[in-house]
């Protein structure tokens, strides 16, 4: 029987892969896709929690979620496309001064 | 074989989930982005199995077209567009944090995982029959969604809508040229 800590436990997994790809990671285009990463893992969450208490709140919740992820995925790219044309890199440790 | 079938259920979730996990290693640990990008489109699309398993029908669809068919190829679009000088082999990880790092993963993972184990002792329960239902009649998972969403969250769908243009013309800022910045902002200035 698979019940709401199994997905639960799985949403931590990948929380945490998430987690540790946007620490150890250097280029920003991957640190962002650890971070889609985290995402998924929280609608995972909302996900089984909406199964397990029967309410559809959960679902509404995820694609809010889904929604903000969209935003900061547009975001976060504008961002690498103008951290390239400054600094001709993706490394994110080039990115050290606030102004060019 | 009887085995096999009583547990149907159980030994399909496990499988989704380790190639989930799988997907989730392979996003971490590819040298190459455009690997990376692959390794997330199959995480994704597990991820829209699991959904379907907690009866999100929608949710997964949604899952499949707007992450699986907008984030994705808006990824691959940057990771091709971008004249990427790449990274050397040596360079993709940051050597000096990454065994901190991972370190910190793990055990921020344990506490969650001891916390989980506490919690779900205290969790409530319900009938997952609410999911496909409006008041009493039995519609499917979409319709109810779309009610729930359009009825009580129908000022939170409109923000995150705004949300969504903010980000729009952010990008687009971000993403202009040099001299059409340098341009505008004279124009400003005048």
């Amino acid at each position: 029987m698979i019940t709401a800590t199994h997905y639960v436990a799985l949403s931590l997994i990948l929380f945490c892969l998430g987690l540790v790809g946007v620490m150890v990671r250097r280029n920003f285009i991957t640190v962002l896709m650890s971070l889609e990463l985290m995402f998924n893992a929280v609608n995972l969450n909302l996900i089984a929690f909406s199964f397990r208490l029967g309410d559809l709140e959960g679902q509404v919740l995820a694609i809010f979620v889904i929604t903000i992820a969209a935003a900061e995925a547009a975001i976060g790219l504008g961002l690498i496309i103008a951290l390239v044309r400054l600094k001709d890199t993706v490394a994110l440790d080039e990115a050290d001064v606030m102004r060019s | 074989m009887d085995f096999l079938v009583a547990n149907f259920g159980a030994i399909f979730f496990y499988v989704v989930a380790a190639l989930t996990v799988a997907g989730g290693i392979g996003v971490i640990a590819a040298r190459n982005p455009v690997h990376s990008a692959l390794y997330l489109l199959w995480t994704f699309f597990m991820v829209a199995v699991l959904f379907v398993l907690r009866h999100a029908e929608f949710l997964a669809a949604v899952q499949v077209l707007v992450y699986a068919g907008g984030i994705m190829v808006l990824y691959l679009f940057v990771i091709m567009l971008v004249r990427i000088k790449d990274l050397r082999p040596e360079d993709v990880f940051l050597s000096g944090i990454a065994p901190l790092a991972v370190l910190g993963g793990v055990l921020l993972g344990a506490l969650l995982a001891g916390g989980i184990l506490l919690g779900s002792m205290a969790m409530g329960s319900g009938d997952p029959a609410a999911l496909v239902t409006i008041g009493d009649e039995v519609v499917g998972n979409t319709e109810a969604v779309g009610w729930v969403l359009y009825i009580r969250y129908l000022v939170p769908f409109e923000v995150v809508s705004v949300v969504l243009l903010v980000a729009m013309i952010g990008a687009i800022v971000f993403g202009r040229r040099e001299a059409a910045l340098e341009g505008s902002a004279g124009e400003v200035g005048s």
